[in-house]
C-alpha cells in the first residue's frame, strides 16, 4: 500500500523538483535519496500498518509474499539507481522526468503485486507500460530507439487489448472481476471463463516475454537507450512476472492438467528459443537480450508448479535475476563496444569490475556458491514435487541451463583469455567499482545462505 | 571441526593468496597450507572408527532440510589423503616452475582443492553437488588462463561436458529427495529411498552419466586427452590425478548404495563398456607419439579397470578399487612430474624429437624407470596389489572378461617401455640438454619413490583403510 501510494506522490515530487534543479546530478541525487526513502517505506509494511490506511473494497491486498518481492525490486531499483545515474543522464535533458517516470512505474509495480481484482491487474499493468513506452523512446535524436518505443508500443497496446477483451469474457463467465470468485467457485467451465482465461494469459506471456509471444523483446531491448534496457529487463520483466503468478494462483485447481501442458508448452518454448538465439548473437547487449527471454522461460516454472517451491523459487529468482543484470548493465552503458570482442582482455583494464561480472555471469548461468543456482534449483526443485509426469520438462530445463554457460562464459572468456587492444580503463568513480564488488558479495552471500531472504516470507 | 578444516584451510589460503603479491611467498603460503592439510588428514585417518571426529553436520538450509553433514569413511579416506599427498606433491614438485600471475595460480590451485575435499567428505546430497560444481570453476580457469594452445575451445569443451552431466544429476538429486520417506537430502535417506523399478532405471542413468563423464569412461572419455595436454602440467596432475577420481568416488558413494539392484543389473554392460575403453585407450597409447598424450590414454585404460571393479559386485574388487585410487594418483602424478621436467628444459614433448636423456640426467630416469614399473603394475610396487584384486575379482564376476581386460596388461609394459626406451635410451638427440633433476623436483620425486616401494611391500595398512567399507558396499549391492 505504501509503495503505491508513495510511489505515485514521491514522482510528482520528482518531476516539479526537477523544474528547480539546474544540474543533472542533482537530479540523480534527489531520486537516489527518494528511492531509498521508498525502500524504507516499504520495509516499513512488512512490520507494521501502512501508514496511509485505504478501504480498498477488496480490490488490492497486502500479502507477505507482494511485500517481500517489492522489497527486492526496490532494492534492485536503488542499486540500480545509484550504479547507473551517470549513464541516465546522458540519455537526454529531462533526467529528473525519467526518474518521475521510474517512481510511477514503481506504483504500478506496487498495485501488480497486491492486486485482487482483474481492473486492479490490468490498471497496474498499464501504469508499468507506459512510461516504458516514453523511457524506450527517449534517446529520441536515434533512430533505433525511437523505432524501438514506437514497436513497443504498437505491440504493447495491442496486447492490453487482448487483456481487456480477456478480462470482459472473465466476466461474462463469473460475473465478477474478483480473482476469488473464478478461483473458489470451481465453476462450471465455460466456455467465456476459458476464453477469457486463454486471452489473459497471452496478454501476460507477451509482457514477460514468453515465447511465442516474444517477438518484440529483442529489438526493444537492443533499440532502447542501454540504461532503461536493464529498468526493463529487470524490475519490470519481475513485477509482470508477479502479477501473472498472483492471476492463476488459485485457478490453478479448476483446469489442472490441461493448464500444466499449456504452461509446459509455454516454457519449453522460451527456453528453447531464448537459449538456442542467444548463441548465435554477436552483440552482448542483445545475447542479454535473449538471455533474458531464456530467464523468464526459467521463472514461468512457478507458474507451471504453482506451489510453494515456485513461490520461493520467485523471490530468489526475482534477487537473482535482477542483480546480476543490473550489474551486467551498468558496466554495459559504459562500454564502447557492445560486440564481445569488446571485452576483450577487459580483466587487465578493469581487475575488480571483471571479478565481478564474472560472478554476475555464472549467477545467470546457474553456477552454484551464487544465488542464480538456488533459483534456478528451487524451479526445477517446485516441478519435480508435481511428480514425474513433467520429467522431460525438466531435463529440457537443464539442458537450457548447460547451453547458456555457453554464451555467458563467452564474455568471461574474453575478459580474462583473450588480449584486448583497449588499455585505458572505464571511466567510472571508485565508488561504482566497490559499489559492484559489494553486489558481487551479496550474490555470493544468498548463493550460500538463500534462506536469509526466504525467511521474509514466513514469520 | 577437524572435518571441516579439510574443507576451509586451503579455501581461506586460497583466498588470502588473491591479496599476496610476493612470488615465493605464495608458493611457501600454498605448501604450507597442503602440508598442514596433509598433517590434519593423517589425524583424522587413523582416528578409530566411529570416533565422534569422524562425521560433522551443522543446520545449513533448515527449511528444505539440508545440512553441512560431512562424513570421513573408508573411501572418504583414502580418497582425502590422496588429494592431500598429491597437493603437496604437486606444489614440492613445480616449485621452480614461474607462472604468470603466480598469486592467482596457487590461489585457484587451492580452491580446487577446498571443492576436491569437499566432494569426498559430503554427506549431503545438495552439499555434494554444490562442491561438485565448485571443484570445477578452478579448474576451468586454470587451464583457460595458463594452458597451452587452443586452450580456450578445449577446455570449454570439458567444462560443458561436466556440466551437462551434473545438471542431470542434479535432476536425479532433486527427484530423490521429493522421493525420500523424511524429505531429506542426507545420505542415510537417500539410502533409504524406495524407488519402482522405472524409476530406477531413469535415474540411475542420471547419476551415471554425470559421474562417468568425469572418470571418464567409454564412451565419454573424448573431453580427457585435450584437456590433459592443454592445461598447465601443475593442474594436468589434479586433473589426472585427484579429479577423476571424484568420479568413482561419487560411485562409491552416491550410486551403489542408492542404486544397489540397478547397480547389479547394470553392472553387465557398464563392465563391457569399460573393458571396451581400456582396450581402446591402450590401443591409442601405443600409437601417441605425444608424451602426454600417451600418459592420457593410459590413464583411461587404468580408470576402465577401476570402474569395471566397481561394478563386479564383489568384496575382492572393491578393495582393489580403493587401494588403486591412491596408488594411480600417486604413479600418475609422477610421471607429469617427469614430463614437466622434459618439457620445461626442452620444450618438446614428441617421443621421437627426443632420445638418451639418460646420459645427461641418469637420476631422472632411475626415477621414471621406477614409476613406470608402477603404472605397469609389476610386482613389488603399488600398483601391483590393486590391480591384482581387481582382476581377481573381475575373475569371480566373469572369467572371460578378467581374460579380455588381461590384454591390456600386455598394452600397458608395450607403451610405457616403449616411451622409456625412446625418450632416455637410444641416440643421444644433441640439440636436447637436459640438467638432471632440482631439489624439489628430487624431494617429490623421491616421496613417489618411497610410496610406491612401501606400498608396494607392504600394503596392509591402505587395505585396511578401506577394508571394512569395501565389506559393506559389497554386501549393499548383492544383498
Amino acid at each position: 500500500m505504501n509503495l503505491i501510494i508513495f510511489g505515485g506522490l514521491l514522482g510528482v515530487v520528482m518531476m516539479f523538483g526537477g523544474l528547480l534543479m539546474k544540474q543533472k546530478h542533482q537530479a540523480t541525487l534527489l531520486a537516489t535519496v527518494l528511492m531509498a526513502l521508498l525502500l524504507v517505506l516499504n520495509s516499513w509494511e512488512l512490520y507494521h500498518d501502512p501508514v496511509f490506511v485505504v478501504n480498498t473494497k477488496d480490490m488490492l491486498e497486502t500479502t507477505r509474499f507482494g511485500l517481500l518481492l517489492n522489497e527486492i525490486m526496490l532494492a534492485a531499483g536503488l542499486i540500480y539507481f545509484l550504479l547507473s545515474g551517470r549513464d541516465i543522464e546522458k540519455v537526454g535533458n529531462h533526467v529528473a522526468e525519467y526518474y518521475a517516470l521510474m517512481f510511477f512505474i514503481f506504483a504500478g509495480v506496487g498495485i501488480a503485486t497486491s492486486y485482487t481484482n482483474l481492473l486492479m491487474l490490468f490498471l497496474g499493468i498499464e501504469i508499468i507500460s507506459i512510461p516504458l513506452y516514453i523511457l524506450t523512446a527517449a534517446d529520441k535524436r536515434n533512430l533505433k530507439s525511437v523505432e524501438a518505443g514506437l514497436k513497443y508500443f504498437l505491440m504493447g497496446s495491442f496486447s492490453t487489448g487482448i487483456m481487456l477483451m480477456g478480462i470482459a469474457l472473465i466476466y461474462g463467465g463469473t460475473g465478477s472481476f474478483l480473482l476469488t470468485k473464478f478461483s473458489i467457485l470451481g465453476a462450471p467451465m465455460s466456455y467465456n471463463l476459458v476464453g477469457g482465461m486463454l486471452l489473459v494469459l497471452v496478454a501476460m506471456a507477451f509482457k514477460v516475454s514468453a515465447a511465442p509471444f516474444h517477438f518484440w523483446t529483442p529489438d526493444v531491448y537492443d533499440g532502447a537507450p542501454t540504461v532503461f534496457t536493464s529498468f526493463m529487463a529487470t524490475i519490470v520483466k519481475v513485477a509482470a512476472l508477479v502479477a501473472f503468478v498472483k492471476l492463476f494462483e488459485g485457478s490453478y485447481s479448476i483446469i489442472e492438467g490441461k493448464w500444466q501442458m499449456v504452461m509446459a508448452i509455454i516454457i519449453a518454448l522460451t527456453l528453447l528459443i531464448g537459449n538456442i538465439t542467444a548463441v548465435f548473437q554477436q552483440s552482448v547487449k542483445r545475447m542479454l537480450a535473449y538471455s533474458s527471454i531464456a530467464q523468464a522461460g526459467f521463472m514461468l516454472f512457478a507458474l507451471f508448479a504453482m506451489n510453494n517451491w515456485g513461490k520461493e523459487g520467485i523471490v530468489l529468482y526475482a534477487a537473482a535475476y535482477s542483480l546480476a543484470t543490473i550489474g551486467l548493465f551498468a558496466v554495459l552503458a559504459k562500454m564502447e563496444d557492445y560486440t564481445f570482442n569488446g571485452f576483450n582482455g577487459f580483466s587487465k583494464r578493469e581487475p575488480m569490475i571483471a571479478v565481478a561480472l564474472t560472478i554476475f555471469l555464472l549467477s545467470l548461468a546457474g553456477i552454484p556458491l551464487t544465488v542464480g543456482f538456488f533459483s534456478k534449483y528451487y524451479m526445477v526443485a517446485a516441478a519435480a514435487a508435481t511428480g514425474g509426469k513433467y520429467l522431460w520438462l525438466m531435463i529440457l530445463a537443464m539442458l537450457c541451463a548447460a547451453i547458456s554457460v555457453y554464451y555467458y562464459f563467452r564474455v568471461i572468456q574474453a575478459m580474462y583469455f583473450k588480449d584486448g587492444e583497449i588499455v585505458s580503463s572505464l571511466p567510472v568513480a571508485p565508488a561504482f567499482r566497490y559499489l559492484l564488488i559489494g553486489v558481487a558479495a551479496i550474490v555470493i552471500f544468498l548463493g550460500v545462505m538463500p534462506q536469509w531472504i526466504l525467511q521474509y516470507l514466513y514469520f | 571441526m577437524i572435518l571441516s578444516s579439510f574443507i576451509f584451510i586451503p579455501l581461506l589460503v586460497g583466498l588470502l593468496l588473491f591479496f599476496v603479491q610476493q612470488q615465493q611467498l605464495v608458493k611457501a603460503l600454498s605448501l604450507a597450507a597442503s602440508v598442514a592439510v596433509l598433517a590434519v588428514v593423517l589425524y583424522a585417518v587413523y582416528l578409530p572408527a566411529g570416533h565422534a571426529s569422524l562425521s560433522h553436520s551443522t543446520s545449513w538450509l533448515g527449511s528444505i532440510n539440508s545440512n553441512f553433514a560431512l562424513l570421513l569413511d573408508g573411501p572418504a579416506k583414502i580418497t582425502t589423503l590422496l588429494t592431500a599427498v598429491s597437493f603437496v606433491l604437486i606444489f614440492l614438485a613445480t616449485w621452480n616452475n614461474n607462472y604468470a600471475n603466480s598469486s592467482s595460480y596457487y590461489a585457484l590451485m587451492l580452491l580446487s582443492m577446498s571443492g576436491l575435499m569437499g566432494v569426498f567428505l559430503s554427506a549431503d546430497a545438495l552439499l555434494f553437488y554444490f562442491f561438485w560444481e565448485l571443484a570445477l570453476i578452478p579448474v576451468y580457469f586454470l587451464c583457460s588462463i595458463w594452458g597451452g594452445e587452443k586452450r580456450i575451445a578445449v577446455t570449454f569443451k570439458f567444462f560443458i561436458y561436466t556440466f551437462i552431466g551434473s545438471v542431470l544429476m542434479l535432476i536425479g538429486i532433486i527427484y530423490l529427495y521429493n522421493k525420500t520417506a523424511d524429505q531429506s537430502f542426507a545420505w542415510n535417506s537417500f539410502k533409504a529411498v524406495v524407488l519402482t523399478a522405472k524409476e530406477q532405471a531413469y535415474f540411475f542413468w542420471f547419476f551415471f552419466i554425470a559421474f562417468a563423464i568425469k572418470m571418464p569412461v567409454f564412451p565419454f572419455h573424448t573431453w580427457q586427452p585435450d584437456a590433459y595436454e592443454t592445461s598447465p602440467t601443475g593442474t594436468t596432475m589434479v586433473l589426472s590425478g585427484v579429479m577423476v577420481k571424484m568420479g568413482l568416488f561419487a560411485v562409491i558413494r552416491w550410486l551403489l548404495p542408492v542404486f544397489p539392484d540397478m547397480s547389479d543389473k547394470m553392472a553387465n554392460i557398464i563392465i563391457i563398456f569399460s573393458i571396451i575403453g581400456m582396450l581402446y585407450a591402450s590401443l591409442i597409447a601405443m600409437k601417441q607419439d605425444n608424451i602426454k598424450r600417451l600418459i592420457a590414454y593410459s590413464s583411461i585404460a587404468h580408470i576402465g579397470l577401476m570402474s569395471a571393479g566397481l561394478f563386479a559386485g564383489n568384496t575382492v574388487a572393491y578393495n582393489g578399487v580403493l587401494v588403486q585410487m591412491f596408488n594411480h594418483g600417486i604413479n600418475i602424478i609422477g610421471l607429469w612430474i617427469v614430463v614437466d621436467i622434459i618439457e620445461q628444459q626442452t620444450g618438446i614433448r614428441k617421443m621421437s624429437e627426443l632420445g638418451g636423456l639418460a646420459q645427461q640426467a641418469p637420476r631422472l630416469t632411475i626415477m621414471l624407470v621406477i614409476v613406470a614399473l608402477a603404472n605397469i603394475a609389476l610386482p613389488l610396487t603399488n600398483g601391483f596389489i590393486g590391480e591384482f584384486m581387481m582382476f581377481t575379482g573381475l575373475y569371480q564376476y566373469n572369467p572371460w572378461y578378467a581374460v579380455v581386460a588381461g590384454i591390456s596388461i600386455i598394452f600397458a609394459a608395450v607403451y610405457t617401455l616403449g616411451m622409456i626406451q625412446k625418450v632416455f635410451y637410444g641416440e643421444l638427440n644433441t640439440a636436447v640438454k637436459v640438467v638432471d633433476l632440482k631439489a624439489m623436483q628430487w624431494l617429490a620425486l623421491a616421496l613417489i619413490v618411497a610410496m610406491i616401494f612401501v606400498a608396494g611391500v607392504y600394503p596392509k595398512p591402505l587395505l585396511q583403510l578401506g577394508e571394512a567399507a569395501g565389506q559393506v558396499i559389497a554386501t549393499t549391492v548383492t544383498k
